[in-house]
């Protein structure tokens, strides 16, 4: 809290300079005005017509000009005006925290939003249920809510590999791959239950890790990420030109539906709804296939927990800090490093594996560079390391582009032609430009300590 | 040592088995053997051969590329050497070459630990994380590679406490149990080397090697210092070998001196010997021969007051 306690006693100063200096503001925004005036004279001011006969006509456009400075002046005087209303409250704000021992108050939103968030997980099939009246209504919500806890899952897992061992990969969907097409190819190949294909997908895609890994122990940064997107890049390609093997770029349908524990869902008799004595409900795989990838992603949300606390852990966060330093310390940096590989590529091949189940159907076409960008994207955007702010930028990432589509009403005030759901790749782009102005190192850039000599009890 | 036995050591030398290097230390816990590094067609140490005794702290001094770090990052495994051999005792009679050692076994076999001359601290991690990364491989061990430690298991949480404990015990050895859960980047600069000394001692060195420890430091930090490296000396046991240029450090603390200039050793003895030795005075303040005396007379004053 030091730096911020720093920054309250400095800025309040050149705060109340900037908002108490009223004719200067005007000074500036007379300057913006006058640019704008100096950029529209050849710009706006004459339109040329064709007139009659050969020759052009200039028609003066006095009035735009006059109006575009005016809008620009008034503009930028707003601009100064609230800018300086926000840092000053901001200098406040910091100085009041620097004097109430701010640590407690900083964890205080995760501590509420966690559980909120847990809660809201655990039970959001009832709340679709109830909110849309029907559980087949609310399917909708629940399809959301299994797409979104795949990318919250595979955020996680990316998690080890770029926030915690801070090697930068942008090849993962190449693991998510490897463990859709492990399950694919083994179930239909050979019959396999999709209990035993989870696990040998994990195993699989963790190889895969290692195998990556390797070629790349001695890159670090910007070389590392261009192998590891060409990685990705290759395994997709394999999977597309390797049709006896793949199924090529038709890829491969038919794939087994997950079972409940061996019961399948089905209509007849030995299914899950005459089994358990309920009428038959074609949602019941759905909220099934939802509390699957709940419980998946939980528990790898558990197992990154918890290896932060481990020395494996530790040392994984040591070699994002310093790797020769880590060296010096009997640390096996290339152990470390697969470790970091093979782990978060396991998750990779998990959420993989539950990708395949779930569409019954995997492509090559699913597992572009798009889908690895979009995931290192919620990890950087919640905050390295941070697992509840990559939760929170998994939904803000996938949630916000459905919610987009939920805006019909805007054609009313824009007009028929409009769909607001072209302009999410704008607003994409404006959000990112927003968070690196505003949070550079993510929604929650805390980190939090993996032990604490204070509280040893625990 | 004279200047005269020094040079005429350092042409015999190449003609002895290493064994019957003459003078140094009775019990070495580490011989460096005509140590040659060369970076392309730079020889930046040629053909160096000194001991550290077991138990002293050793100073390694000189003027600036004078190759001091370089013999260092040889030591440490961070560089192979071109030519020579390093071979390091512990108590046990088991012997290390540890030019041959892969970098991190140099620290997890052969224990020999090291600091940065730019502190190299994990600086977003706490200062009680440093030490228990230090602690890697007991933990490691306790953990059984994870598995225990993710089921929770007694023996690892045992472990865990244990190396807590030890670091506790360093973090108030150096003054900063009331900083321990703030990142080390944090730190005050002085605090900053001391825990970089504490994270290498964490991991049970048999020997230390420390960079210009004192660099940058305010006389009260220095004499600091000097008290935690007495301390490591004679509490632990640990050998301790280092490159500084504050002669209030080095003359005070070592029991033993080598000098080097442009990779060369001109000199190795006691503190006394070093301070009156003409070549050392010489090659460490570039004088000519002529005001060798003047300089003499400094450097006793300079020893004297420190």
């Amino acid at each position: 809290m030091a730096q911020g306690s720093t920054i309250g006693r400095v800025a309040p100063t050149v705060a109340a300079r900037r908002t108490s200096a009223l004719p200067e503001m005007v000074k500036d925004a007379a300057l913006f005005a006058l640019v704008t005036l100096g950029l529209a004279i050849p710009v706006v001011a004459y339109r040329t017509d064709l007139g009659q006969g050969t020759g052009l006509e200039l028609t003066g456009r006095w009035g735009l000009v006059a109006g575009l400075c005016a809008a620009v002046f008034v503009l930028r005087l707003a601009q100064r005006l609230v800018l300086g209303e926000v840092s000053r409250r901001r200098d406040i704000r910091t100085l009041a925290e620097a004097d109430s021992k701010a640590p407690a108050r900083l964890a205080r939103p995760g501590r509420i939003i966690g559980p909120l968030t847990l809660g809201i997980a655990l039970t959001l099939p009832l709340l679709a249920a109830f909110g849309s009246g029907s559980l087949s209504e609310g399917r909708y919500w629940i399809d959301l809510g299994i797409l979104i806890l795949t990318y919250v899952m595979l955020g996680w897992g990316l998690n080890i590999v770029v926030g915690l061992a801070g090697l930068l990969d942008l090849g993962y969907v190449a693991f998510y791959a490897v463990g859709a097409y492990s399950y694919a190819l083994l179930s239909t190949v050979f019959g396999l239950s999709f209990w035993i294909c989870l696990p040998l997908a994990g195993l699989f895609a963790a190889a895969f890790g290692v195998l990556l890994g390797f070629p790349v122990l001695r890159l670090r940064g910007d070389y590392l990420a261009i192998v590891t997107l060409a990685f990705g890049e290759i395994i997709r390609l394999v999977l597309i030109n390797w049709v006896d093997f793949s199924g090529g770029s038709a890829g491969l349908s038919s794939i087994p539906r997950a079972s409940f524990f061996g019961i399948p869902f089905t209509a007849g008799e030995g299914g899950f709804a005459s089994t358990f004595g309920l009428t038959f409900n074609p949602m019941h795989r759905v909220v099934f296939l939802y509390y699957l990838i709940l419980v998946l992603a939980l528990i790898t949300n558990l197992v990154t927990l918890r290896m932060r606390r481990l020395p494996l852990g530790r040392a994984w966060e040591a070699l994002r800090e310093d790797e020769i330093a880590c060296r010096s310390l009997g640390i096996d940096t290339t152990m470390t490093k697969l470790t970091a590989f093979a782990l978060g590529a396991m998750f990779a091949g998990f959420a993989g594996s539950f990708f395949a189940v779930r569409q019954g159907f995997v492509s090559p076409e699913s597992f572009n560079f798009l889908e690895s960008a979009i995931i290192l994207a919620i990890v950087v955007l919640g905050g390295m390391g941070s697992q509840l702010g990559v939760a929170v930028a998994a939904i803000a990432m996938v949630g916000a582009p459905e919610l987009l589509r939920n805006l019909g009403f805007l054609k009313a005030v824009f007009g028929e032609g409009f769909d607001p759901n072209e302009y999410r790749l704008l607003l994409f782009g404006l959000a990112m430009v927003a968070m690196m102005v505003w949070r550079p190192r993510g929604l929650i850039s805390e980190r939090t300590p993996s032990v604490r000599l204070g509280a040893r009890a625990r | 040592m004279t200047q005269a036995s020094g040079i005429t050591r350092l042409a015999t030398l190449r003609d002895e088995p290493p064994a019957a290097m003459p003078g140094g230390p009775a019990d070495p816990i580490l011989v460096v053997d005509h140590l040659t590094m060369r970076f392309g067609g730079l020889t930046a140490v040629g053909d160096v051969s000194f001991k550290v005794g077991r138990g002293d702290i050793t100073a390694l001094i000189g003027p600036n590329g004078a190759g001091k770090t370089t013999v260092f990052n040889c030591i440490t495994g961070f560089y192979k050497p071109t030519e020579g051999m390093i071979r390091l005792r512990q108590q046990g009679g088991e012997t290390y070459l540890l030019e041959r050692l892969p970098g991190h076994d140099v620290n997890r076999l052969a224990r020999v630990a090291r600091t940065f001359q730019n502190i190299r601290l994990f600086p977003q991690m706490t200062v009680l994380e440093n030490l228990l990364v230090a602690m890697h491989k007991p933990l490691m061990q306790a953990s059984a590679f994870s598995l225990a430690g993710i089921l929770g298991l007694p023996g690892y949480r045992r472990a865990q406490g244990e190396a807590i404990a030890k670091a506790a015990a360093w973090i108030e050895r150096i003054g900063l149990t009331h900083r321990a859960d703030e990142p080390a980047g944090d730190l005050p600069y002085g605090d900053q080397r001391r825990l970089e000394i504490a994270r290498a001692m964490c991991t049970d060195p048999v020997l230390l090697c420390l960079d210009e420890p004192a660099a940058g430091l305010n006389p009260r930090e220095s004499a600091d210092l000097n008290t935690l490296l007495r301390l490591i000396r004679d509490e632990f046991g640990t050998s301790v070998l280092l490159i500084e240029h504050d002669m209030s450090v080095v003359m005070q603390i070592s029991d033993r001196i080598v000098v080097l200039d442009y990779g060369i050793k001109i000199a190795d003895g006691t503190p006394d010997e070093i301070r009156n030795d003409t070549r050392v005075i010489a090659a460490y303040l570039g004088v000519d021969d002529e005001e060798v005396a003047d300089v003499e007379a400094e450097v006793g004053l300079t020893g004297a007051q420190a």
